[in-house]
């Protein structure tokens, strides 16, 4: 198992708001990680740094024991879909397209077969084949997740990070969102937050416990047990050291 | 009316720059729709009267003027708004107001006679100077060459800009470029509605099209088409009546919104209604 990602001391602050501190994760290749802990715990926003898009931050994130553009490293992203505009009159083939656009020389760019192939490919794993025509208006929440799960895998990712894919979402998408995402699982490495702690202790190889800073760490039915025997409001005192709260 | 335009040559300025203006309307106008940045664009459009009594105080093109104000409004916003988080509205504020008090004072301290600025704060498509209408042919083509050929990374960049810098796009850049076709559009529309309604011209064709297209180039060219219409009907209304273009222009186009609106609710109900 290589070490494709090392976070090491990370600190992150929005102005005043101290989001991340001091915080130590090893990503190794083909683990399935999980992530919990309270709304504003920082989940967030340690999926975006790893993903480069906070500047301002203390600590070092090395890629596969570099820099992320020296990496080679293909990192897909499946944000919360509350950051993203529901009405934006786009199809859901033209939303995966996106991942085809090339970075130089994009002027005047009509999307060759193969872009059309290769998303046709992605959109048949997540089962929204038959559906591509569609404006994402019209989507369910459930079919806009696995939308924005395909735009990620048009990527073909090395790792994939998942912000929430099971909110908003009924029972039954759920399901297949947590069935598809096992599956993936397979084939990459996974690193998906989210508040359905109990489906995510089932299939995570490992679970984080986040609030801050990690408060516990490693098998997920062990992190849940500590997550829930704890008394609330642990976001207001000072984050304890990893070794003491390990239990 | 062909005989006049054949004859008078500020109807055929005026015709020429319904089409300019009618380009840069639907094109940016969809986009800051979309985008949610119709407020932004209007104080751009405000701060601009900064540099229009600057222009007068000092003797100079007064567009140009409103061209140098609306740029550093629109990029200095954005500037700002990096720097600090959840105060954009705030930022705008401070934006429109310092800009409209700039351009009260400049004109305030100009000796003898103010001069007459109504034209600018209302528009008047009839009054577009030779001067007036090349600068807003080289802002059309500025405007129409960047949107239509990068017109896939624009329509990913406006859905999700987030995405676009993960793949490596220069997303702050893509935004800068944006603000600044922003604040010359403004610049451009400034003739003919005036400061004071600029954010209609841009928000009313675009949301006409956004009621009968779901798709973004469609809706671009559909708020071209209603662009032209409002402005060329505004045109005719006020070289017959004397009354204000931009006024014209504004309340018509806000009557076919509405017809529009009207009519797509009662198509929709139609179909429903067949489908059972
Ligand atoms: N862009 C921002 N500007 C200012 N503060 C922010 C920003 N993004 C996040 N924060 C703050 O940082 C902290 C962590 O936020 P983050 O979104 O990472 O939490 P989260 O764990 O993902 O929460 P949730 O479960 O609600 O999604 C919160 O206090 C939040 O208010
Ligand atoms: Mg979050």
């Amino acid at each position: 198992m290589s070490n494709l990602i090392q976070i090491n001391d990370l600190c992150v602050k929005y102005g005043k708001i101290e989001a991340l501190r001091d915080l130590n994760l090893t990503i190794n290749e083909g683990e399935y990680i999980g992530i919990i802990g309270a709304n504003g715990g920082g989940k967030s926003t340690l999926l975006k740094t790893i993903l480069g898009l906070t500047k301002q931050y203390k600590g070092t994130i090395t890629y596969n024991g570099t820099t992320l553009k020296k990496s080679n490293l293909s990192i897909g992203y499946v944000p919360q879909t509350n950051e993203l505009n529901r009405m934006f009159p786009i199809t859901v083939e033209e939303v995966v397209l996106t991942a085809k656009i090339p970075l130089k020389k994009s002027f005047f760019y009509r999307y060759s077969d193969e872009d059309h192939k290769e998303v046709n490919t992605v959109l048949e794993k997540v089962g929204l084949s038959k559906i591509k025509e569609r404006q994402i208006s019209d989507l369910s929440g459930g079919e806009f997740q696995k939308l924005l799960i395909a735009r990620a895998l048009a990527l073909n990712p090395n790792i994939l990070l998942l912000d929430e894919p099971t909110a908003m979402v009924d029972i039954k998408s759920q399901k297949q969102i947590y069935t598809l995402i096992k599956r993936l699982s397979r084939e990459m490495t996974i690193v998906m937050v989210t508040h359905h702690v109990k489906d995510i202790t089932k299939q995570a190889g490992k679970l984080i416990f986040l609030e801050r800073n990690i408060l516990a760490e490693g098998d997920p039915e062990e992190v849940y047990k500590y997550a829930y025997l704890k008394p609330v409001g642990v976001l207001n005192r000072e984050p304890r050291s990893r070794e003491v709260t390990r239990v | 009316m062909i005989q006049d335009i054949l004859k008078y040559q500020y109807l055929q300025y005026a015709l020429i720059t319904s089409v300019l203006v009618s380009l840069v309307a639907g094109l940016i106008g969809v986009i800051i729709v979309e985008k949610k940045q119709v407020m932004l664009t209007g104080g751009i459009a405000h701060t601009s009267y900064g540099g229009v009594g600057l222009g007068y105080l000092l003797g100079f093109e007064p567009l140009l003027g409103a061209f140098i104000f609306a740029v550093t409004a629109a990029l200095g916003s954005n500037l700002i708004k990096n720097r600090m988080t959840g105060v954009s509205d705030v930022i705008i504020a401070i934006f429109w107001s310092l800009g409209m008090s700039l351009g009260i004072l400049f004109i305030g301290l100009i000796p003898g006679y103010p001069p007459d600025v109504t034209s600018y704060l209302f528009g008047n498509i009839l009054s577009v100077t030779t001067l007036n209408l090349v600068l807003m042919a080289i802002i059309t083509l500025i405007v129409l060459i960047v949107i239509v050929v990068f017109f896939q990374d624009w329509r990913a960049h406006l859905f999700d800009p987030e995405f676009t810098t993960i793949r490596g796009k220069r997303t702050k850049l893509m935004e800068n470029i944006l603000l600044f076709l922003i604040a010359i559009t403004v610049v451009a529309l400034i003739r003919v509605v005036g400061i004071i309604l600029v954010i209609a011209l841009l928000s009313i064709p675009a949301a006409t099209a956004s009621l009968l297209t779901r798709k973004l180039h469609l809706r671009m060219i559909l708020a071209v088409l209603f662009g032209l219409m409002f402005t060329i009907f505004g045109l005719f209304i006020s070289a017959y009546t004397m009354l204000s273009s931009g006024a014209v222009i504004v309340i018509f186009g806000f009557a076919v919104y509405i017809i529009t609106y009207l009519g797509t609710r009662y198509l929709i109900r139609v179909k429903k209604v067949e489908a059972v």
